[in-house]
């Protein structure tokens, strides 16, 4: 390796080359897919995911039919999970919960820490006024309770869809740009970063390339918390009779409108439940697992 | 007096890997045995080991440590607590790590007495006292009053050595405890150390990747590399003549040589680089556009093309300030920096891309220098896209080309910066200044924080680079022999202001600023005994300004 060097030192390669292959075997096997964890939580978010996507198509049952089944009817082979307050299917009721908990909830987050990121960065990135000013600013947003501010919002301008995502998700930008700058203003402190300023890249670049690759993970991992806020949120809304408008319902409203049924432990409260838990830890599994293995991609710095 | 320390096929590992290979060795009472090897030895596991301790995902997998008649791995949990601090005890690279900055310093240095229980909190303070004045403290009986963040680096060091000696342990492990410091503190801290070593007659394990410093310290040295022994051998014998090939490279790289950089007159040649009466600092602006705090003051600087300057000082010498100036990262409140005969902006952001072409600064932490997230290919591509508007097959003809130039493996490219070493990364740093194609590489501390062997294989790819390519360097360290040895002029610095200019032919020539000499006397030289040479010297001095006063 330093064969044509005139060197003052007796010739030594300079270091062994670590090899890929000496990496550990549980870091390869990590490399190459999820754990059981992350498929666990990747199976429950598809199944969720495609019920939202198809579910109201595949139902036999419509979710606002009454017929005349009983009212807060248990499991049975007719209704696999029970019917609700008004005799009404609980399986396609939660199905079709599913389009609006999944959605909106899902839209919100992204749009959530996509602005949070975005604005964290450019504050990074540029600092000075700018960065205080949207510091500032956002921390305004955060002196408000935030169920408080759906509330707000949702009484001055009506509740729907396109709204309840805009509260949700303006509600949980302060948080992200936190967690973003703080990380950011970590990365923009590195000499890489330096370096690409003396080469004189522009903001773009620097934000885009050299600072957000670095922030990935974390944010990852702060999006999964996020869409759980983001869920509860929603759900308290719903249970507040503030979110999706009857007949419409998501998993939140259908948790309230069947309270009822909770002295009987009925099938048609506990399940609207236990589909928001289930939607909460999936996607928590999967953002656990897609952090380690950014992280472990990265090597072991 | 210390108590033996017997070592039978010591054996470390992680998970499948071995840091410590069957490792055997025996100090006597009253000795010190020095660890010395490079990063990932295996000298600090070893050293860690003596006290039973392994780190997180380490495990000792087998053999036997004995101290005086204690068989150390062989004891539980709480009889290895009983023994850590008062019989071993370890004195870590950085003391301001190891200090609660909430605790007095003296609280900290007798806490291993209240502890253990030894003696009564009187008693300790009394003799912690007698340890500050052994260690050449200033202010011995009231420094333990003191606050960790009042004091200096220097200090803190010895002040930790008082905390492991409070219990008159049986060994002291020394673990690179100088390593931090610079090259004039780090003298006080050894004679301090070696006195109080020898005076106690203290068995000591002092770890290190420095030959120099360990020709002062120690009896024996054992060589280790990648957790097996090379040479142990006592450090007469190995210094004046090492059996292994690898000790061998480990003394070469120790001794400075100086490299040629080729034909660079400061006569004749063409002025490239000129800063005039440069003063920049930090925090808000007086009315006269003078900063709060003042790094840099009155700085004057000519570099022609083709020459190497070196600028030297301590830390807080402000030398990393005046390269930040120079690359237009810090605004300067007065003077300016001529290149290339044109005044350059004194903002980043005003220079032309060009400018910013033609000066490119390499760090110190190769670590941080290079983004982790983007592979080798891409760190070398960018430049070569955003200066040249290289792309395809021109492309990754250059990569090539600058990974051949700094001794890389092509196969690198596809790497990210994790996985290559310490001495790879600061290869590809400075290939990435190259893909520039620069007039001036500002170089800071760039071989700082590698290894004695991997740094001397680095200033060799600087020197020749130098040759081939004609690229000036401003070469800022605080080792006045990784200087020497690359430079052509050395600037000293002290208090933000330049004291003195020293051209090569004149390293050796006297006299000299007396700062600059100070600093050459400070560099611990590979010999046994030069240490006592610089204490009976001072002995002297003081003693002859003693008889004029």
């Amino acid at each position: 390796m330093e064969s044509n060097l005139t060197s003052a030192v007796p010739l030594l390669p300079d270091e062994p080359v670590p090899a890929l292959a000496a990496a550990p075997a549980r870091a390869r096997r990590r490399k190459s897919g999820f754990g059981w964890s992350g498929l666990l939580g990747a199976a429950v978010l598809a199944f969720w995911v495609l019920a939202a996507l198809f579910g109201p198509w595949l139902m036999s049952q419509s979710s606002t039919a009454m017929g005349g089944a009983k009212v807060f009817a248990p499991m049975s082979a007719a209704h696999w999970f029970g019917t609700d307050y008004l005799g009404r299917d609980m399986l396609a009721r939660v199905i079709d919960g599913a389009r609006y908990t999944v959605g909106v909830a899902l839209v919100a987050t992204l749009l959530a820490s996509g602005i949070g990121t975005t604005l964290a960065l450019l504050a990074a990135a540029t600092g000075r006024w700018l960065d205080a000013a949207l510091s500032r600013g956002l921390d305004t947003l955060t002196a408000i309770p935030s169920k408080m501010f759906a509330l707000l919002i949702v009484a001055g301008f009506g509740s729907s869809v396109p709204m309840l995502i805009a509260a949700a998700a303006l509600i949980y930008v302060p948080g992200a740009y936190r967690i973003a700058r703080s990380l950011a203003v970590n990365i923009n402190a590195m000499d890489y970063v330096t370096v690409a300023r003396t080469r004189g890249e522009r903001t773009p670049y620097v934000m885009l390339r050299e600072i957000l690759p670095n922030i990935v993970g974390p944010m990852l991992a702060d999006l999964g918390l996020r869409f759980v806020y983001i869920v509860l949120l929603l759900a308290s809304l719903s249970f507040l009779g503030l979110g999706v408008q009857p007949p419409a319902a998501d998993w939140g409203s259908l948790v309230r409108e069947n309270i009822g049924a909770l002295a009987d432990g009925g099938a048609s409260v506990i399940v609207p439940a236990l589909a928001i838990a289930s939607l909460t830890i999936a996607v928590n599994l999967v953002i656990d697992n897609l952090t380690s293995r950014s992280a472990s991609t990265r090597g072991r710095a | 007096m210390g108590a033996s320390v017997k070592v039978r096929d010591l054996t470390i590992s992680a998970g499948d890997a071995t840091l410590v290979d069957r490792l055997s060795f025996a100090i006597e009472p009253g000795e010190v045995l020095a660890l010395i090897g490079e990063s990932g030895s295996g000298k600090t596991t070893t050293a860690l080991a003596l006290m039973g301790f392994a780190r997180h995902g380490c495990r000792i997998s087998g053999g036997s440590v004995r101290i005086g008649e204690v068989d150390v791995l062989t004891l539980g949990a709480a009889a290895q607590r009983q023994l850590r601090g008062r019989s071993v005890a370890y004195i870590a690279q950085s003391a301001a790590a190891s200090f609660n900055p909430s605790r007095t310093i003296m609280d900290q240095v007798i806490e291993p007495t209240t502890i253990h229980r030894t003696i009564k909190r009187s008693e300790a303070e009394a003799k912690a006292v007698a340890l500050f004045r052994d260690l050449a403290l200033p202010d011995p009986e009231t420094i333990g009053a003191r606050y960790p963040h009042q004091v200096s680096g220097g200090q803190l060091q010895r002040l930790m050595a008082a905390m492991a000696l409070i219990n008159d342990p049986d060994l002291v492990i020394l673990d690179e405890p100088t390593t931090a410091l610079d090259v004039t503190t780090q003298i006080e801290v050894l004679r301090a150390f070696r006195r109080v070593v020898r005076e106690r007659r203290a068995t000591a394990v002092y770890v290190s990747h420095d030959l120099a410093v360990v020709a002062q310290m120690a009896d024996h040295i054992l060589v280790l590399r990648d957790g097996r022994m090379h040479e142990l051998n006592a450090t007469e014998q190995i210094l004046a003549a090492p059996s292994h090939d690898y000790t061998k490279s480990l003394l070469a790289a120790a001794r400075p040589v100086p490299r040629e950089g080729g034909k660079a007159s400061a006569a004749g040649g063409e002025l490239l680089l000129e800063v005039k009466n440069l003063s920049a600092g930090y925090g808000p602006r007086d009315a006269q556009g003078r900063p709060a705090s003042i790094i840099l003051e009155d700085i004057d600087l000519k570099l022609y093309r083709g020459q190497a300057i070196g600028v030297i000082g301590e830390s807080g010498s402000g030398k990393t300030t005046l390269a930040r100036a120079i690359a237009g990262l810090l605004v300067p409140s007065q003077g300016q920096v001529v290149f290339n005969g044109r005044n350059l902006k004194p903002d980043l952001a005003d220079r032309s891309k060009d400018d910013l072409r033609r000066i490119q600064i390499v760090f110190q932490m190769a670590d941080t220098a290079l983004n982790p997230s983007q592979t080798i290919e891409r760190i070398l591509a960018r430049p070569l896209e955003f200066y040249k508007g290289l792309s395809g097959a021109a492309l990754q003809r250059r990569i090539d080309e600058l990974l051949d130039l700094v001794k890389l493996p092509r196969a690198a490219a596809k790497r990210l910066p994790a996985g290559l070493s310490g001495g790879q990364k600061q290869r590809v740093n400075l290939a990435r200044a190259l893909a520039a194609e620069p007039d001036l590489i500002l170089c800071d501390e760039v071989t700082s924080a590698l290894d004695t062997v991997v740094g001397a294989a680095i200033l060799d790819l600087i020197a020749e680079l130098r040759r081939e390519l004609g690229v000036s360097y401003l070469f800022i360290s605080h080792d006045l022999h990784t200087v020497r040895a690359v430079c052509d002029e050395i600037v000293v610095m002290q208090h933000g202001r330049k004291l003195t200019q020293v051209a090569r032919l004149d390293y050796d020539r006297g006299p000299h600023h007396p700062y600059y000499e100070l600093l050459a006397r400070s560099v611990p030289e590979l010999r046994r005994g030069w240490l006592d040479e610089i204490d009976a010297l001072a002995g002297r001095s003081s003693a002859r300004a003693a008889v004029l006063t």
